[in-house]
């Protein structure tokens, strides 16, 4: 499952009708550790089952006593938003996943162009902070102006933090931006999936090289953890892998001998032969024709496609 | 020994050999991803290795001396690209933290918001300071860590969707080069090691070293020979050493031939998301290795089945078989 943090929601505070902030404290006052502009962390939201969601940290990176997200309710989401809504109340405790970073900032940038859809403005609260700390000269254009954060950006860097009514203002502005950049500036762009297509476009447009362009992809590290059943072919034994638990961890509480190293599916070191049944892979150890065959798996982290069982040759 | 006079070390206590992270767990030897978690004792058959990231031990004193003569005489073994400042910051953080945690007998850390009060009791410094104020500091904040760590330590700065070695002290490197190597990147660093790209090794280590988050920590370990008790093998040194490959005489094996271990620990750095690797050096001559007769049965395997395009790249082609062969006769006359 990986390392965990437990943390307690210190406060609840709505940002608007569907943002809801969370500040996580630590448990036993040792600090959280510091993160670099543009980290998340997967937050492990009780509810009927346990949903893992990232959401950025939206705070300055040096702030260990205590992290901020903003998570803006998405009902059509897999629920794990709808959770933090419904379910998630001050004094509650919460297991995170320690911070990782899919959208560092360059760091040798001689300036950043910030571009900023609706919730998409989480990652630069961490980003401001940290710019203005450090002097590097940035720009952050956001829409819809009013919207979640931008209250406490604003007074950052006044003259660097742009609001603007709606995405047709906003496009305008960046259009207008991306023609009056210095050179060795990095975009930076965070916001729905049409927005950042849109900024994407617009930079080509104005002859920007796709390295200088950056997008937060929010990929979820783990797939869902539905639970699935698994069949020790030499003994016969049938077990439940839970939706809280990985293969490996299941095999070991049952007794089985399986050897591991690094328990994130690339040392290959547990690698289990298949003989029924269609694995779930998720680790990058094992080749395509491999992953194709369907006849081993990496249990610390591949799952079942489907109820199964999944049959292993084991006792 | 070589021409040029450097300091010769003691070899190690029984107690330093009970711990040395003998890296063979089978009796051939091929690259794999080898990454565990690290902070975990692992078992050697005599001992445990492992329970720390920075290890100090017996051979602190006369280690970190040999890194201060080494970058006396060659500055460019220590590197730092301006963007990597606060990186190197986090590295300051991460030793001084580590360290009195782990060895509370030989270094203290007080903090005080923004100020910190660093003892290293075994060489007696005790220096304050302000976190990310380099002027607080003797010397560039990075050097001035690094040269209280028995560790090399590599920093790799990630963006665009690789990893580029901007920051590092090399002192200690087995034949390779900070100088040629600054602002590589991870896969053109490695470009020269047989095998690893076409068996997806690297790509391997590449994705996981990406996807690195902060906090968990993992190692792996590798290995070759040198000959003599000789830390420094970087190539900017190789006239003084490559030598030494050549000349060895079945009689000195046990003295002189070392097995070389390095262990290697993977950490993200908070602030900067920079990749650390500090790496740690193990030397046992055959002679020490002798002293666990299963690790001389092993070693005499490993070594005989090594392919030669291994034995190549590892430097180990002029005395690879008389070495076998050396290995063979001690280990058939303790078993006779």
């Amino acid at each position: 499952m990986g390392v965990t943090i437990d943390v307690r929601v210190a406060a609840v505070r709505d940002l608007g009708p569907d943002v809801r902030e969370l500040t996580l404290a630590p448990l036993n006052g040792t600090p959280l550790p510091a993160f670099s502009p543009g980290s998340h962390v997967v937050v492990h939201v009780p509810g009927e089952r346990t949903r893992k969601n990232p959401y950025s940290l939206a705070c300055a990176p040096w702030s260990t006593d205590a992290y901020r997200i903003a998570v803006r309710r998405l009902d059509d989401g897999r629920g794990g938003s709808r959770a933090v809504h419904e379910h998630v109340r001050e004094g509650d405790v919460l297991a995170i996943e320690p911070p990782r970073n899919l959208f560092a900032p360059v760091v040798g940038a001689r300036k950043h162009l910030l571009v900023a859809g609706g919730i998409g403005i989480t990652p630069f609260v961490s980003y401001a902070h940290q710019l203005v700390a450090a002097g590097t000269p940035f720009e952050l254009h956001h829409a819809p102006a009013g919207g979640p954060l931008a209250d406490e950006l604003e007074p950052l860097r006044p003259d660097a933090v742009h609001a603007h009514a709606d995405r047709t203002a906003l496009m305008a502005a960046v259009e207008a931006a991306l023609d009056a950049q210095p050179l060795g500036t990095h975009l930076s762009v965070c916001g729905p999936p049409a927005m950042m297509e849109a900024v994407c476009q617009a930079a080509k447009r104005h002859g920007w090289p796709g390295s200088r362009v950056h997008l937060e992809r929010f990929v979820l590290d783990t797939g869902p953890m539905d639970p699935f059943t698994v069949r020790l072919a030499k003994s016969g034994r049938e077990l439940a892998v839970g939706e809280d638990e990985t293969l490996l961890e299941a095999l070991e509480a049952a007794g089985a001998d399986v050897p591991y190293l690094c328990r994130q599916g690339i040392c290959g070191e547990c690698r289990l032969d298949v003989l029924d049944g269609t694995p779930d892979h998720r680790d990058i150890y094992l080749t395509a024709d491999e992953r194709a065959a369907g006849t081993a798996i990496m249990p610390c982290v591949s799952r079942c496609a489907g109820d199964g069982p999944l049959v292993l040759d084991l006792a | 020994m070589s021409a040029t006079a450097i300091n010769v070390p003691t070899g190690n206590s029984p107690e330093a050999i009970a711990r040395f992270p003998f890296p063979f767990d089978a009796d051939g030897y091929m690259y794999s991803t080898n990454v565990e978690e690290a902070e975990k004792p692992r078992s050697n058959g005599v001992g445990e290795w492992g329970g720390r990231v920075y290890d100090v031990d017996e051979h602190y004193r006369f280690e970190i001396a040999e890194r201060d003569r080494v970058l006396a005489a060659d500055p460019a073994r220590c590197q730092v690209l301006p963007h990597m400042r606060l990186a190197a910051w986090d590295v300051v953080e991460d030793a001084t933290t580590r360290l009195s945690r782990d060895f509370p007998e030989h270094f203290s850390l007080e903090v005080r918001g923004d100020q910190r009060f660093w003892t290293n009791r075994l060489l007696g410094i005790e220096q304050s300071y302000t976190l990310l104020d380099d002027d607080t500091l003797p010397l560039e904040p990075f050097e001035w860590i690094v040269r209280q760590l028995q560790e090399d330590v590599e920093l790799l700065d990630q963006r665009g969707d690789d990893l580029f070695f901007d920051a590092g002290i090399l002192t200690f490197g087995a034949d390779w080069s900070l100088d040629f190597d600054l602002g590589m990147s991870f896969l053109e660093i490695h470009g020269p090691v047989p095998r690893v790209h076409e068996m997806g090794v690297l790509p391997r280590a590449f994705q996981f070293l990406q996807r690195l988050p902060v906090g968990p920590i993992y190692r792996r370990t590798n290995w070759t020979m040198t000959v003599g008790r000789r830390l420094d093998t970087c190539t900017e040194v190789y006239h003084e050493w490559g030598p030494d490959r050549a000349n060895l005489r079945y009689e000195e094996i046990g003295e002189r031939l070392h097995l070389r271990v390095e262990v290697q620990h993977f950490v993200r750095l908070p602030r900067s998301n920079a990749v650390m690797f500090p790496i740690r050096t193990y030397l046992a001559s055959l002679d020490e290795i002798c002293t666990v007769p299963a690790w001389a049965v092993r070693l005499e395997r490993v070594l005989a089945t090594l392919p030669q395009d291994l034995v190549d790249y590892k430097g180990l082609t002029r005395y690879r078989d008389m070495t076998v062969e050396w290995l063979r006769e001690r280990n058939a006359a303790r078993a006779g």
